[in-house]
């Protein structure tokens, strides 16, 4: 009898592995190209890491579901968890780095990891695409030359912010006091190169206040923001931070109006619990991702009508998640232009990827055809720039939703680009890099 | 039956002080040498080496130093990730300064920064003793997060705070591939778990455990209590330095000061909790437990194909995780050390047991 039962498991566990294995023999057909999604959906920055993963792992869906792929070539995406932890987050990157023909590319979601993960990157032949975030000086390609911050850096962000007060302050901002509100760490303190520059060439007071992480005690700050009334507060904070910081704000009584987020610190879900209490807390936008396009409608009816979607279906639109959607378009327009050079509808291998995003060359037209044209700008990038083109808006909580308040802006070069240069020059130093030549 | 050392004469003092008096252990000893040092390399992947061994190699390390201090002296520390971070800036630095610098001096030099400030911060647990010393070590835990925080010079003025090391090179030879760096690793974890095991069944190592067991009657007896407790600090720091720099320069590459926050300092504590507290070979166990096996929990659910959220795994591995813990500490309070030699006097009767 036992024998019997055992036999028949035996003979049942055979079948199912040859079903497995043919399984995967009539998958192997058709290319596939395997993208990596490292996401934090628990630990302090979860607020912010699940609309973002959520977005990333959707617009995937959206290209297989729609378009089938890029050229025919299926996408295929595997989520690994690290908490925002570093060390967790570097064996996430060995985990995932050689599946399929290779990883496409990392977006790490951590200032952290990306330290980290760019040494690495260099001997193992894989693009690290920052958006956003990251190193502000890899947008210099010759000495970065696996790292993409594309769209805009910490330090585009903290000099539209400025461009912008400075424009409240009708150009002059000679004696006024800003106070830098961030989060304790290689994140937060990113911009302060750039505004001790703008600083010292315009004439206003920078006052810098450390929030240890995850940053859920502020009042300590916020009392000192009381007491020495800075005109304006630029506030570089992420997940938990972000409401906690509001509140405070709003406790002591400092001016939502006068505050200025970083866009990490500005989706729905910063301040919609408070909603009343953040009204006039303004944002800046990578490109315009505050805006509503085609690709939302179309990400609804191919994905979350099918009942495929990652997320809830309400967070389609949010700031966080259009960014996690961007980020993925990114990649997978990187993927289409290395494709057009090394062979339509293949799998192609990191090193190939690099290539498409060195040369990417988003038009209005190709936007438009892909449903982002409100969302974004123009974008071209190059072997020297690896940030391609920076744009940014400014948003302002109405108390229900986010308000387009500004034109588009650009950082200025003049304050950027020496700036760049100077780092990148002592990176590739310090590494002992030597810089191509573009 | 496999333990029996019957026959195993010792006709002189050194036989019988030898640091594995019965032959099995010898051999079994010599295998697992011969495993690490030759079969690993040539049998595993780069994967398991970057993300598996290197990590639990390290904190390996890092859990024999704090189990000095805490298993064999008895003085609770909290500061453990604070020296660490020492080591690691400590031998940050003198590679950024000193041109040339030697990889394995530039460790050492991290360990003897440690080691200062560990004395230092052992200064306290001349007076106070128990839960109230582990507060005070916490004081080394924050205002090393600050230092190396706030005190540009420390970071080389790295303008985010973060730094990162130049190539791995000593003498010219350049420790670039997983397996070298795994090599390197297991060369310091074996000269330092020697040196620890040595140290512990030696004088200095019997005076610790006096301390440990009653401080009042190891005065008594003659041992001084200043020198007793801040050796212990001492050579704690020491290694636990050495495994923060090399947690910094072989496993990050790159780093910021949260790398060595709070977290970590519990983290080694519930290793040497969980693996055997004055135990050498428990530090081993609870690194594994704590290092293999979550990484081992987050595998389970792709092997099995679960269709579970990344987010649902992860507070899944977090909870199979706790529970664990708590088994084990019922079952076997004094770690998995204790398991261990349990099942070697079974093993030691086995197959005829009384």
């Amino acid at each position: 009898m036992q024998f019997r039962n055992l036999a028949r498991t035996a003979a049942l566990a055979a079948a199912g592995l040859s079903m497995v294995v043919a399984g995967t023999l009539a998958q192997a057909q058709p290319a596939e190209q395997f993208v990596p999604l490292l996401v934090y959906r628990t630990g302090q920055f979860a607020p912010l890491g699940i609309p973002w993963a959520d977005g990333k792992q959707d617009y995937l869906k959206l290209v297989n579901a729609r378009d089938g792929g890029v050229n025919g070539v299926k996408l295929t995406f595997e989520e690994c968890e690290f908490a925002y932890d570093a060390a967790k987050g570097v064996e996430c990157y060995e985990r995932l780095k050689g599946k399929g023909t290779g990883a496409s590319g990392f977006d790490t979601q951590s200032t952290g990891v990306t330290f980290a993960v760019s040494d690495k990157a260099i001997v193992d032949k894989i693009p690290v695409e920052t958006t956003g975030y990251g190193l502000s000086q890899s947008a210099d390609g010759t000495v970065f030359e696996w790292n993409f911050p594309l769209l805009g850096t910490y330090w585009t962000a903290a000099d539209v912010m400025m461009q912008d007060i400075g424009k409240k302050e009708k150009g002059n901002l000679k004696g006024k006091k800003i106070a830098l509100v961030y989060h304790d760490s290689p994140y937060g303190k990113e911009p302060i190169a750039l505004l001790q520059k703008r600083a010292a060439a315009q004439g206003f007071e920078l006052a810098l206040f450390p929030v240890t992480p995850p940053g859920v005690e502020q009042k300590s700050v916020w009392l000192q923001i009381r007491q020495q009334k800075p005109d304006y507060v630029l506030f570089w904070s992420a997940g938990v931070m972000t409401p906690a910081g509001i509140r405070e704000a709003q406790a002591s009584g400092y001016p939502r109006e006068k505050i200025y987020a970083v866009w990490w610190a500005g989706s729905d879900h910063d301040v919609k619990d408070i909603g009343a209490g953040a009204k006039g807390y303004n944002a800046i936008t990578i490109h315009n991702s505050a805006a509503k396009d085609k690709v939302h409608d179309e990400l609804k009816k191919a994905v979350y009508d099918k009942g495929q979607g990652t997320g809830p279906a309400d967070s389609i639109g949010s700031l966080a998640h259009t960014r996690g959607m961007m980020i993925s378009m990114l990649q997978v327009e990187a993927i289409r232009a290395a494709q057009e050079k090394y062979g339509k509808g293949k799998s192609l291998t990191p090193e190939q990827v690099r290539w498409g995003f060195e040369n990417l060359n988003l038009t209005a037209d190709k936007l438009k055809a892909l449903g982002f044209g409100e969302i974004m700008r123009p974008v071209k990038t190059s072997c020297a720039n690896h940030m391609g083109d920076d744009w940014a808006r400014i948003v302002q909580w109405d108390g229900g939703k986010w308000e387009i308040k500004s034109d588009w802006y650009q950082s200025d070069k003049s304050f950027i680009d020496p700036l760049v240069k100077e780092y990148a020059a002592k990176y590739a130093k310090d590494k002992n890099i030597k810089p191509r030549t573009c | 039956m496999f333990y029996r050392e019957n026959g195993q004469f010792k006709s002189s003092y050194r036989a019988d002080l030898a640091l594995f008096p019965i032959a099995q252990d010898r051999w079994a000893m010599l295998a697992l040498m011969a495993i690490c040092f030759v079969a690993v390399p040539m049998l595993v992947s780069d994967y398991a080496f970057r993300a598996v061994l290197i990590p639990f190699l390290i904190l390996s390390l890092a859990a024999i130093g704090l189990n000095i201090l805490v298993g064999y002296c008895g003085q609770i520390s909290l500061g453990t990730g604070a020296f660490m971070a020492v080591g690691a800036y400590a031998a940050y630095n003198l590679q950024v300064r000193i041109d040339g610098m030697p990889l394995v001096l530039s460790i050492l030099g991290g360990g003897v920064a440690a080691m200062a400030l560990g004395v230092v911060f052992g200064i306290p647990s001349l007076r106070i003793r128990g839960l109230y010393l582990a507060v005070a070590t916490l004081a080394a835990q924050f205002f090393i997060d600050w230092f190396t925080n706030r005190v540009k010079w420390v970071t080389n003025d790295s303008p985010s705070g973060s730094v990162g090391v130049r190539s791995l090179e000593m003498l010219g030879y350049e420790f670039s591939t997983p397996v070298q760096k795994y090599l390197l690793c297991l060369c310091f974890v074996v000269v330092f778990g020697m040196l620890a095991k040595n140290l512990v069944r030696g004088a200095i190592g019997r005076e610790w455990m006096a301390m440990r067991d009653m401080d009042v009657a190891a005065a008594v007896i003659g041992i001084r209590p200043v020198y007793a407790k801040l050796t212990a600090f001492a050579v704690s720091s020491f290694i636990v330095g050495v495994a923060g720099a090399l947690w910094g320069f072989v496993h990050l590459g790159a780093w910021e000061p949260a790398a060595f926050g709070i977290e970590k300092s519990f983290q080694l504590l519930f290793m040497i909790i969980i693996g055997g507290l004055g135990s050498i070979a428990g530090c081993f166990f609870g690194a594994a437990f704590i290092v293999l096996l979550p990484l081992l929990l987050n595998y389970v659910p792709h092997w099995l194909g679960l269709p579970i959220s990344t987010a649902t795994a992860s507070h899944l591995e977090h909870m199979i995780f706790g529970a664990l813990i708590v088994f084990f500490l019922i079952v076997e309070p004094h770690g998995l050390a204790r398991l261990w030699s349990t099942a070697r006097q079974k093993l030691r009767l086995w197959p005829f047991p009384h």
